[in-house]
């Protein structure tokens, strides 16, 4: 009974906020007349009208694609690029300054300069998705791997696990949770430059269609058009998080173990 | 078996020159299980990553079997002191075993073969599926020794590998490489602090000087092939023995106590290759 | 040893500098849309002796820094608040980690409806983004107080406000300086980002003007501006965060001696 009640307490908390969120949001805006922001009741009845069906196929999938396309491109760039840079002390002084720029580059600003040299279709967009994502990666990949314990390098090495084998099963996995960290951050950069990326130019996709809808006032599809985004936004972080708990599991249990232990 | 022939090391970095090993030389006979122990920061550490091939002797030279040690030699294999660091948190403990067997090209049968024998020998055979981080720090060093065994190496190198773990632990784990060294004639240099450790696991003790490093004294050590943990200990020639290291230990301490302190800031810390 | 690796630097930056100049010059790629380093460089001149450019900078660097203020305050006193009332952190806990990932950039149709090109326009996007960043991480650094040494605040009476102070605080710093530094580079890439899709004028406005004007090496060079910008507040970020770093653990040393 004690049990039960502690996880009808949890579920109570988790679920309580939201809820209450959305229900002050509800009547808030019940029978609301500013434009802007329409009740939401009526957003919620517009939004099956919206995304279903053509629009899901047409406008939606086509974005998730290229940032998947470009992000795919960036992680193994990244980790491809950083892994070289980072084990070699040489390279890595000769690089860090114009890394450095780089990465401070808003990613952005890309749009245009790249939109010269790819036109504005699809390639463009995933190689502005491809070419913002990839810093973080790389330079967390430069730090994991920079970082690899020299005990663990060493025994590595006194058991003659060197070149193809050391990266494998030492280099990559030792830097891996580095490699997710840069990952996750490159995660919301791609996103914000898909939806940049088709606001600027395209004739479909997200960031268009709600560019559209703004233009067309068509407000309650906008709004429509931002829930979805934000909808986007939580799933595939929740599906980053999934991965990353699979892929990390020995990194968190050792941590757990350390905490618990010191 | 094990040959260090004038083996001198110096560490050079940021305008300090410090000369951590000045001249050693010893040897290890095939079959043999000798303990090196010495004031802490006498370069022990350093002593054992020549031998091991992981740095390379500013002179003289290391000879196993015969052959110069250039580079770690595949018929050598390396305990170090910290296991956490040591496995691989990402892997089993089973793949831990395995992956230097991978590299030497055995078959996958003669791997299981190998894995499940070593780990038997450690008795850790129900660990095999566990993460390292799952096991206490005992068990852990037992999984690295383990890992050391499978690898079936003729010369096996121990850095203090028992430095870090309890006082109950600990005699298990020396009881365990006195029963591994006896039964599978393995040749095994131990290098410890710990004078008592020393002397009741080595046939043979070598004690080191503060550094910079020479062997101050080579001691046999004349107690029954049979040992254990509570009649050995309290054994007269123990006693005796154990007197005598450490009174060697303290001369070699009051020797030149400023270079000592100067050359531990070194070896704790690894210095850049 | 620090000198080599500041002289390699050096070299691979002139290295990348003179790869800019002879990959266009040598015809690799069309001049016109890669234009070489020495012009780029003349358009950065130009650009310096233009009072609309340190306007467009001004511009930039306003909506950066009263946007980076308000959602560091926000951030701070919200962590806190959250960290501290009994309960409401579990209960705020789903809500955040809905919120957070929503992209900032799903608000712009909504900002240019509201507020069109005004300077609110990019607070919105610029505080929103980097809101979450700071939040976030004052609640790992709440987190982080030693339980034991709240447990002695408490047994010796200090109020909330003091162990806030006294105990909490010193804790969570570290962490709300990361959050800072996360939300300094977050907040200028919104910045510039609701100047470029919005219009709001600044840096992100002058790019896209001189896209549309076909001014390419003019486009490149305000590019590095936004580059060094970004470098400049990467670099400052950090020094802050080392220094306060520093004199977290120097205090931490003595109090452990």
């Amino acid at each position: 009974m004690k049990g039960l009640e502690r996880v009808l307490l949890r579920l109570l908390l988790v679920v309580a906020l939201p809820a209450l969120l959305v229900v002050a949001w509800w009547y808030a805006s019940d029978g609301s007349t500013d434009i802007y922001w329409p009740p939401l009741r009526t957003i919620l009845s517009t939004f099956p009208d919206v995304w279903t069906g053509e629009r899901l196929r047409e406008d939606v999938l086509p974005s998730v694609l290229r940032l998947s396309a470009g992000y795919a491109c960036a992680a193994v760039a990244g980790v491809a690029l950083g892994t070289v840079i980072g084990s070699y002390r040489g390279v890595r002084a000769v690089c860090e300054p114009v890394l450095e720029f780089l990465r401070a580059v808003p990613p952005p600003v890309l749009v245009p300069v790249i939109m010269l040299f790819a036109g504005i279709g699809d390639t463009m967009k995933v190689v502005v998705i491809a070419s913002g994502c990839v810093w973080p990666i790389l330079l967390n990949t430069v730090e994991g791997v920079r970082a690899v314990d020299s005990v663990m390098s060493e025994t590595a090495r006194s058991y003659g696990i060197t070149g193809v084998a050391r990266l494998r099963h030492l280099v990559l996995p030792a830097a891996s949770p580095q490699i997710f960290a840069g990952l996750r951050q490159a995660l919301s950069i791609g996103i914000i430059l898909m939806v940049i990326s088709e606001m600027f130019a395209a004739s479909n996709g997200l960031g268009f269609t709600i560019v559209q809808f703004q233009r067309g006032f068509a407000i309650p599809d906008m709004w429509t058009g931002i829930l979805l985004l934000g909808l986007l936004g939580f799933v595939l972080s929740v599906v980053f998080r999934f991965v990353e708990r699979r892929a990390l599991g020995w990194y968190h249990g050792a941590r757990d173990a350390s905490r618990r232990s010191s | 078996m094990l040959d260090v022939r004038g083996l001198k090391k110096v560490y050079e970095g940021s305008g300090r020159r410090v000369e951590a090993v000045r001249d050693l030389t010893f040897t290890v006979d095939a079959g043999e299980l000798v303990c090196l122990v010495g004031p802490s920061g006498c370069g022990k550490t350093t002593l054992l990553k020549c031998v091991g091939g992981l740095l390379t002797p500013t002179a003289g030279e290391v000879l196993i079997g015969g052959r110069r040690v250039t580079g770690p030699p595949p018929d050598m294999a390396v305990v170090f002191q910290e296991y956490g660091r040591s496995l691989f948190p990402w892997m089993r403990v089973r793949e831990n075993v395995e992956l230097p067997l991978k590299q030497k090209k055995l078959t996958a049968a003669r791997r299981r073969e190998l894995v499940a024998d070593a780990l038997a020998s450690v008795g850790l055979m129900d660990a095999a599926g566990a993460y390292p981080w799952q096991l206490s720090g005992g068990m852990q060093q037992r999984v690295a020794i383990a890992r050391a065994l499978a690898y079936e190496p003729r010369v096996l190198l121990m850095d203090e590998p028992f430095a870090a773990v309890d006082a109950q632990t600990r005699a298990d784990l020396e009881d365990l490489v006195r029963g591994l060294w006896r039964q599978r004639g393995i040749t095994i240099l131990f290098v410890t602090h710990d004078i008592d450790e020393a002397v009741y696991l080595g046939e043979r003790v070598l004690i080191l000087s503060s550094s910079p490093t020479v062997v101050q004294e080579q001691l046999k050590v004349d107690l029954p092939a049979d040992r254990d943990q509570l009649h050995t200990r309290v054994a007269p020639r123990f006693a005796e023995l154990r007197t005598h290291v450490y009174e060697q230990i303290q001369a070699a301490k009051r020797g030149t106590p400023v270079a000592d302190r100067l050359v531990k800031d070194l070896t704790d810390t690894p210095p850049p290759q | 040893m620090r000198g080599a690796n500041a002289l390699l630097g050096a070299c691979g930056l002139a290295a990348f500098l003179a790869l800019g100049e002879a990959v266009p010059r040598l015809g690799l790629v069309d001049e016109e849309y890669f234009p070489p380093t020495s012009r780029i460089a003349d358009a950065l001149a130009g650009e310096l002796s233009d009072d609309a450019f340190w306007t467009a900078l001004g511009d930039t660097l306003t909506g950066w820094a009263i946007g980076l203020v308000i959602a560091v305050s926000a951030g701070i006193v919200a962590g806190v608040l959250i960290s501290v009332t009994p309960y409401l952190r579990e209960a705020t806990a789903s809500t955040i980690e809905f919120l957070r990932p929503i992209p900032s950039v799903a608000l712009i149709p909504l900002a240019v409806l509201l507020y069109g090109t005004e300077l609110r326009s990019v607070l919105l996007l610029v505080v929103y983004a980097s809101f979450w960043q700071v939040l976030v991480q004052v609640m790992y650094g709440v987190q982080d107080v030693d339980p034991v040494a709240e447990e002695t605040a408490r047994s010796y009476g200090l109020g909330t406000w003091a162990r806030v102070r006294h105990v909490l605080w010193p804790t969570a710093l570290p962490y709300v300086m990361t959050g800072v530094r996360l939300a300094a580079a977050v907040a200028l890439i919104l910045a510039v980002t609701a100047e470029l899709v919005i219009g709001a004028p600044g840096l992100g406005a002058r790019i896209a003007v001189a896209q549309t004007s076909q001014a390419v090496p003019e486009m490149y060079a305000l590019v590095v501006v936004t580059g060094l910008l970004g470098l400049l507040i990467n670099v400052g970020a950090r020094t802050v965060e080392r220094r306060a770093l520093a004199w977290h653990q120097s205090v931490r040393g003595e109090v452990a001696v």
